[in-house]
């Protein structure tokens, strides 16, 4: 194992794949290092992407997409079903993934550029030196050893260790954490070209619970509630099971898994001297949709160009790395969070009268652009009663 | 009478979903293996944030 790497890049999900990619093409010496012992298992995931963002990072490619989405649906508690079609919307609306495969693909595509990719290598601590990390002590398949780096990028995922550990709050509130489960199901009764999101109190308290297609008579089924819902026998499992045993009584479920979303702010500052951090870790989550695979690829791109930048001009401390930070709160991506932000602040207080009221107000128009920014607007337009409150959040729109 | 966390190896998911919320950093995921690396103050939260209630906080005599 090599010592000494202009980028060490710490996880192998889409932030850190992008980050390696970008960084090696741009000259660099980089190491990722992925605690697991395989890229992109076990999912942790519901898969689901927009297209347009995707395209942005990828060609799309039939090996890794497992299902392409024409509708989405929004059941509301009393089974009021807002339907938005992908003609009638007039833009596309997403792809629902196979991450295992996707995944592998990302850091191939990273190793292809010419990062050395290191699995089942654990980063137990930053090295630092004068306050400034330079690099982490890693154990790799057992063997402690240190990598040294002019940049470190943290792209561990929810658990944020990494950033933790050189001095950065990391910790999710439990309040803003969503407490997820999801079962692959198979020979269930679904519409294969539509995401459907179930809301409710009684059925996904403040979350939803999705159906996401994989395929004719399979699909991601999931929930995700916040931490301060989730208690003995109201677990996101306990509702999960409660779904499927009403929804897809014989279905068969191939594959159960867990996961955390966190839908706080993003992290005060993501970077700080000789360390940047990119997606999951840096919470850069869309807090409405609990979407982050292409925020991750946006923030894993952008960092390593900026790291990329600095590592040419010899200044790699906090305020070199400054624009990495900036630049995504500048983007369309950091706008959007801070905005779903605070429409979620909203949607969380509602119960589940003023959830259906709220439906059944744009059940049956169209909208013209397939967005959350969209929904929202048509939701203000037509509720006048509820402007009050509604104003608000209207505010956060302009 | 000593508080402590006591991990359900059967439930646990190994999602990290307990690692992002612990106040501590207590808790270690090590690929399918949940651990308590460091000290623990048997605050709750992982247990409370857990999806699969693998986490429980113990009173012990």
């Amino acid at each position: 194992m090599k010592s000494n790497y202009d980028i060490l890049v710490i996880g192998g999900g889409p932030a850190g794949a992008l980050a390696a990619k970008t960084a090696a093409e741009a000259g660099n010496s980089v190491c990722l290092i992925e605690k697991r012992p395989a890229i992109g298992t076990p999912v942790r995931c519901a898969e689901g992407i927009g297209k347009e963002l995707l395209k942005e990072y990828i060609k799309p490619d039939p090996r890794w997409i497992s299902a392409d989405i024409e509708r989405a649906r929004i059941i509301s508690p009393n089974g009021t079903a807002i339907k938005l079609d992908q003609d009638r919307a007039g833009n596309e609306v997403g792809y629902v993934l196979d991450r295992k495969i996707f995944d592998r693909e990302l850091v191939w595509q990273a190793a292809e550029a010419g990062a050395d990719v290191i699995v089942k290598t654990r980063a137990t601590a930053p090295i630092m030196e004068n306050g400034a990390v330079r690099g982490a002590k890693v154990l790799s398949a057992g063997m402690p050893a240190d990598i040294r780096a002019e940049v470190v990028i943290a792209a561990d995922g929810t658990e944020a260790q990494f950033a933790r550990r050189a001095g950065l709050d990391t910790v999710v509130p439990l309040r803003e954490m969503m407490s997820c489960a999801q079962y692959l199901m198979t020979d269930i009764d679904i519409d294969a070209g539509s995401t459907d999101f179930y809301l409710g109190n009684e059925i996904a308290p403040e979350g939803y619970l999705w159906v996401f297609p994989k395929g004719d008579r399979t699909a991601n089924v999931g929930i995700g509630i916040t931490g301060r819902k989730s208690r003995d026998g109201s677990r996101a499992k306990d509702y999960l099971d409660r779904f499927v045993a009403k929804n897809f009584p014989n279905g068969k479920t191939i594959e159960a898994i867990a996961g955390g979303v966190p839908v706080c702010r993003p992290l005060a500052c993501t970077v700080a001297d000789g360390l940047m951090v990119a997606g999951d870790a840096a919470r850069v989550v869309d807090p409405i949709t609990g979407g982050g695979i292409g925020n991750a690829m946006f923030t894993g791109r952008l960092a390593a160009q900026v790291a990329s930048t600095c590592i040419e001009t010899g200044n790699c401390s906090k305020e070199a790395l400054m624009p990495y930070d900036m630049g995504w709160r500048a983007s369309k991506m950091g706008a959007g969070i801070e905005r779903n932000y605070k429409v979620k602040e909203y949607f969380v207080t509602l119960d589940d009268a003023k959830l259906n009221t709220l439906a059944e107000s744009i059940a049956s128009i169209s909208l013209k652009e397939f967005s959350v920014l969209a929904l929202i607007k048509e939701l203000i337009k037509r509720n006048p009663k509820m402007l009050l409150e509604l104003k608000a959040l209207k505010n956060t729109l302009s | 009478m000593s508080t402590m966390l006591r991990i359900n190896r059967d439930k646990c998911g190994y999602c990290g979903t307990c690692v992002a919320v612990c106040p501590e950093d207590a808790l270690e995921l090590i690929d399918a293996y949940l651990s308590l690396e460091r000290e623990c103050i048997a605050c709750g939260i992982c247990a409370r944030a857990c999806p699969l209630g693998a986490l429980e906080v113990v009173h012990e005599e």
